[in-house]
């Protein structure tokens, strides 16, 4: 067998052969120390791959710069001729690895897009018998009801079951389907994130309430590096089916721990969906069609939001795909765009923006990730003009990422530049005056509406 | 030795767990040959020194029961009966490897094989392994849901919220420490404070003992006694195993804090040659016995590393698939 200069590191090419700690002829086993090689890093220690006897050492100690697999000895090892050299390697994955211009792949993710196609079927063509109710009590139905049709999902998190939520969305759950389906968790985010990812990976179907999601930061790391990337890692094998939902964004006065949105940083995982509705219908069928996904969705909801109410149908196979966008007013001379609680802002500002003569174009994109890029393009391609409004810090947003989107794909349909207005680079402040001023609002979005607008 | 077997192995089980340890032994030395020469890339980290572990709680499995540990996983897909030519193939990041090649060392998984990973991040495979219990219970199934970790992992936050989840919930886990005695670079004493780390459990009202990691014979005693409790109480137990990695953390780790002595004296107590002297001496197997399971073994590990390197680098394709369901 003849004993190669190993790579003693991910990035060694040569390496210095210290000392030798054999000579010729010794009887070796496997493991035991053969030489002192000095690496890029350290000095590290060669150990005799097989039991056997030191036939020739073919490299001096003290020899500088020997290349990775140079031949350094040969041992004879019993009952096998010295060997023939390892073959060649097949190609290095390097020569292979796309790198941009040179490939075919098409950059969008194909089950994406067979996702969206799916779902399309369960549009919402019926004639529903409908019912006025609050975002929290739409979302409470979607919980209920998807419980009652699968027996694998169930709902854990802090105050879900005998407090009944701290928010009230989970109300009830526990006296119609018991402890064993509706659990109170310790504070341990971490710990329950990971409990709820664990069993999602065995077939369950979790619904992972946070709080609020400041506190999913004590978890990032479970639903970035468990959840999100075990199906890409596994080589499809495994899949995580879980829904982490709770208020998102800035509610009321709870200063900077607890106000702040976390579209853009869970948009930016590849492997998870990213929801985010407006309004208590889409709330219902999109936590449904959350649920029914065997992908972990991360569904953010608003505090200032679970209060309004809409007509939502009350059936249980309503439901509203995750990827579609909602044009939710019609116009012709700009599209602004927003989702969750921005949609509101957008809409307080419409009538000053009609006064101005101006008719819009309103998106609630809804779903974040994957997002629907199709509607968005053939509003701008329309109106040629583009708002975008986000309550989110806007330093590497994803309304940047959106107004990149749209000018590489809308280039030569944009008569402006697009505006995006966002909440300001600054931790959320308590006193009233200044916590208004930190998010957006209907100021910004009027003047920015005049600006692309080219109207004073 | 010691020899209070609570379960009587036949002949035949005995030679097919030696076979298995051998078999880890084997497969990682070769492992490490690949990695020297280029073929394995990343990081790598070895079994060696470790076999008695996996092969002693093996010994006391259930086939349906399910196994989930950190990254030093290659033993424990091993052990779960995952051809080794998918596993190399895995670590050569070819087309045929378990995870197809984008994985790597650290993430193989089988749910064939009730293998849940293979996880990189120290800890975190410690609260998804109480998840994989929560829902054995919440099916109702009568599966223990076994949870490695290493003596570094015990000093990680999420454990501790796990040894609370599972205990609080009456989970049917088996948390099994493989205390090697080094967290990377830096010994257990400078790294935890207090006794036992098993103890660390205990206040949650998890009970639990240390045994000798180094020896089949009395990983398998506790293993058993451990599946009994959990069987006969429904709630879960810790097993701290005292044993030694004999190579370094990973590929590229020179082991400048521990000396050669400590790692010499340790090998005079390699689990894969007394394991071999007990068969020999205690269960009086004849020697060309064992020498047949070994040399079968070797033969086997030049076919898995042909394979491995035949085996194809994956499919350009595969770059996007399998980011979504």
């Amino acid at each position: 067998m003849k004993i190669l200069l190993p790579a003693l590191s991910p990035t060694m090419e040569t390496g210095n052969l210290v000392k030798w700690l054999v000579k010729e002829g010794d009887d070796v086993l496997s493991g035991d120390i053969l030489a002192e090689i000095e690496t890029d890093k350290a000095t590290m220690e060669l150990e005799s791959p097989d039991d056997g006897k030191i036939e020739k050492i073919l490299v001096k100690e003290g020899s500088e710069n020997i290349s990775v697999n140079t031949e350094i000895a040969l041992l004879s090892v019993e009952g096998e001729e010295i060997e023939e050299k390892i073959e060649k390697p097949i190609e290095s994955s390097t020569s292979v690895i796309p790198n941009g211009a040179d490939t075919n792949i098409e950059e969008n993710n194909i089950s994406m897009d067979s996702l969206l196609k799916e779902q399309s079927d369960s549009l919402e063509t019926k004639n529903w018998s409908e019912k006025e109710i609050t975002m929290r009590e739409a979302l409470n139905q979607a919980i209920e009801e998807e419980m009652i049709l699968d027996k694998d999902v169930f709902l854990l998190g802090e105050e879900v079951a005998e407090y009944d939520g701290a928010y009230k969305v989970t109300q009830g759950l526990l006296d119609k389907f018991g402890s064993k389906r509706v659990l109170d968790t310790p504070i341990s985010e971490h710990g329950f994130t990971g409990l709820a990812i664990g069993a999602a990976m065995s077939g369950l179907k979790p619904i992972c309430e946070f709080m609020t999601f400041n506190f999913s930061m004590q978890a990032i790391d479970q639903i970035v590096n468990s959840a999100a990337k075990s199906l890409y890692m596994s080589g499809g094998e495994i899949n995580v089916p879980i829904v982490f939902r709770g208020p998102n964004g800035a509610a009321a006065r709870v200063g900077a721990q607890h106000s702040q949105c976390f579209i853009s940083w869970f948009s930016h995982i590849p492997g998870l969906l990213v929801v985010a509705p407006s309004n208590a219908r889409d709330a219902k069928g999109l936590l449904k069609s959350s649920i029914r996904n065997p992908n972990p969705v991360v569904f953010l909801e608003h505090e200032l939001l679970y209060k309004e109410k809409t007509n939502v149908p009350e059936e249980n196979d309503f439901l509203i795909p995750i990827g579609k966008a909602n044009l939710i007013k019609e116009g012709s001379d700009i599209t602004i765009i927003g989702f969750s609680m921005s949609v509101q802002r957008i809409l307080n500002a419409l009538p000053s923006i009609e006064k101005l003569g101006i008719k819009p174009d309103i998106i609630d994109l809804r779903s974040i990730k994957p997002l629907d890029e199709d509607l968005v393009y053939k509003s701008v391609k329309k109106t040629n003009r583009v708002v975008i409004v986000e309550d989110g810090w806007g330093n590497t947003s994803f309304g940047s990422h959106l107004s990149y989107l749209i000018q590489s794909n809308c280039f030569d349909y944009l008569d402006s530049e697009i505006i995006k207005v966002s909440g300001k680079d600054v931790p959320m402040p308590y006193a009233e005056n200044l916590e208004k001023l930190a998010l957006p609002n209907t100021d910004e979005i009027i003047s920015a509406v005049k600006k692309v607008s080219y109207t004073n | 030795m010691n020899k209070k077997i609570s379960n009587s192995f036949s002949n035949e089980q005995l030679l097919k767990f030696y076979e298995k340890m051998f078999l880890i032994r084997k497969f990682e030395e070769k492992a490490a040959q690949l990695y020297g020469a280029g073929k394995i890339g990343g990081f790598c980290h070895l079994y060696i020194g470790q076999e008695a572990v996996v092969i002693g709680i093996l010994s006391s499995i259930n086939s349906e029961d399910t196994v989930i540990t950190a990254y030093r996983d290659h033993g424990h897909i091993l052990a779960r009966g995952v051809d080794p030519k998918s596993v190399m193939s895995e670590l050569t990041g070819r087309k045929d490897g378990i995870s197809k090649g984008k994985g790597g060392s650290m993430h193989m998984f089988s749910k064939a094989n009730r293998f849940y990973g293979g996880h990189g991040i120290v800890g975190a495979q410690v609260p998804l392994g109480v998840g994989i219990g929560f829902a054995h219970k919440y099916r109702n199934e009568k599966k223990i849901s076994r949870v490695y970790l290493g003596d570094g992992a015990m000093s990680n936050g999420q454990v501790f919220e796990a040894f609370n989840l599972a205990s609080l919930w009456e989970l049917p886990v088996l948390f099994i420490i493989e205390n090697n005695k080094y967290g990377m670079g830096t010994s257990i004493g400078r790294s935890a404070a207090g006794n036992e780390l098993f103890e660390r459990a205990t206040v949650f009202g998890i009970k639990g003992e240390k045994v000798d990691g180094m020896n089949f014979f009395t990983v398998s005693d506790a293993a058993i006694r451990a599946r009994e409790y959990i069987n006969n109480n429904s709630k879960p137990y810790i097993i701290e195993m005292d044993t030694y990695r004999f190579r370094g953390h990973s590929m590229s780790d020179p082991g400048l804090y521990r000396t050669k002595d400590e790692v010499n004296k340790m090998k005079e107590i390699d689990p894969v040659l007394m394991m071999k002297e007990s068969l020999l001496k205690e269960y009086k197997f004849e020697e060309d016995t064992i020498k047949d399971i070994e040399s079968d073994i070797k033969k086997q590990i030049k076919d898995v590393e042909k394979f491995s390197l035949d085996s194809p680098l994956p499919d350009i394709k595969e770059l996007f698939t399998e980011v979504y369901l």
